[in-house]
């Protein structure tokens, strides 16, 4: 007789990793050349859940937002299932990033040194929300190549938070980011050991 | 590969909005126990005979044979994640699935998890 959640299988525990930036700067294919399954894309309406909406008319008066997010998964043995999750980086969708940020080991800035402002909100929300993130710098071919001390300096970053050239779509190279942000997290544990 | 996967490929999401609202009776306050990567997983097969379960229960049934988070459900399915939340709900009362939930906020302070992750990347 198989009932209630004792004898369930054993299952993993998730882990959510954001991937944050502009609108095309490589979130959705970082998440693809790490997944190990081909991005899966979901879809988040608002809806203000604290509230409790419970009936059709409240579904009618509900402004009717949604926001696509890419994302993928990566196995790391029975014990833990890791989500990469693309997080749309426009302002207007932070209903959905505190969604996302909870809970969140930690956070992937892609930047695009051609439209460098457009990674200003996610850098602000993350900081201020106190994820542990990092900042990724995107090779897009012939975009300007800058030092990543002058990255570092426009983006207005304290000297803790890493930041590192990458190739999005590259799998090495998303595996490399994804180790500097596990580390940089772990570094910031509120109870590390400095 | 994955690499070859590429996003202008993807198909823009233009599903009805209405439609998945009638599935779930017009619900949109399942509670808060299912996060975007809560892990669902079938304890008890449905036949698909059962009363009170749509066609819509009984798909996600199948699909959690293994363990799938909301957002992989809801990509599969191809419904918003707030109405599988409130499927999984259902089916979560029922004793269909078992939840798990994700690695709480504290408990990302936990060395063994970083240690893991970090060998599991590093082994990619």
């Amino acid at each position: 007789m198989v009932s209630g959640r004792s004898d369930h299988p054993k299952m993993p525990t998730a882990i959510k990793l954001l991937i944050a930036g502009g609108f095309g700067v490589g979130k959705t294919t970082m998440v693809g050349s790490v997944s190990e399954i081909r991005p899966l894309r979901t879809e988040e309406t608002l809806t203000n859940r604290s509230v409790g909406v419970d009936d059709l008319s409240g579904v009618e008066a509900k402004s009717t937002t949604t926001v696509a997010m890419d994302f993928g998964r990566i196995s790391i043995g029975d014990d833990f299932m890791l989500y990469l999750f693309g997080t749309p980086g426009q302002e207007r969708f932070w209903f959905v990033w505190d969604e996302l940020a909870r809970g969140a080991l930690g956070a992937v800035v892609l930047a695009d040194t051609r439209r460098l402002a457009d990674c200003f909100p996610s850098v602000d929300y993350f900081e201020r929300r106190g994820t542990p993130f990092i900042v990724a710098v995107n090779c897009f071919d012939g975009a300007p190549r800058f030092e990543l001390d002058e990255v570092k300096l426009a983006l207005n970053l304290g000297p803790e938070v890493p930041v590192l050239l990458c190739d999005a779509r590259r799998r090495d190279s998303g595996k490399e980011v994804l180790i500097t942000l596990v580390q940089h997290a772990y570094g910031r544990r509120p109870n590390a050991v400095a | 590969m994955s690499n070859e996967w590429n996003p202008d490929e993807e198909r823009l999401l233009d599903a009805p909005t209405v439609r998945p609202y009638v599935i779930a009776r017009g619900r949109t306050d399942a509670p808060d126990r299912f996060d975007l990567i809560s892990l669902a997983v079938t304890i008890r097969p449905a036949t698909g005979n059962e009363i009170g379960l749509d066609p819509e229960h009984v798909a996600i049934v199948r699909l959690c044979r293994r363990p799938l988070s909301v957002a992989e459900i809801a990509a599969h399915m191809d419904l918003p994640a707030g109405i599988v939340r409130v499927l999984l709900n259902d089916l979560f009362d029922r004793g269909f699935v078992a939840v798990q939930q994700p690695q709480p906020e504290m408990d990302v302070l936990d060395e063994r998890m970083y240690k893991a992750v970090l060998d599991g990347l590093r082994a990619l």
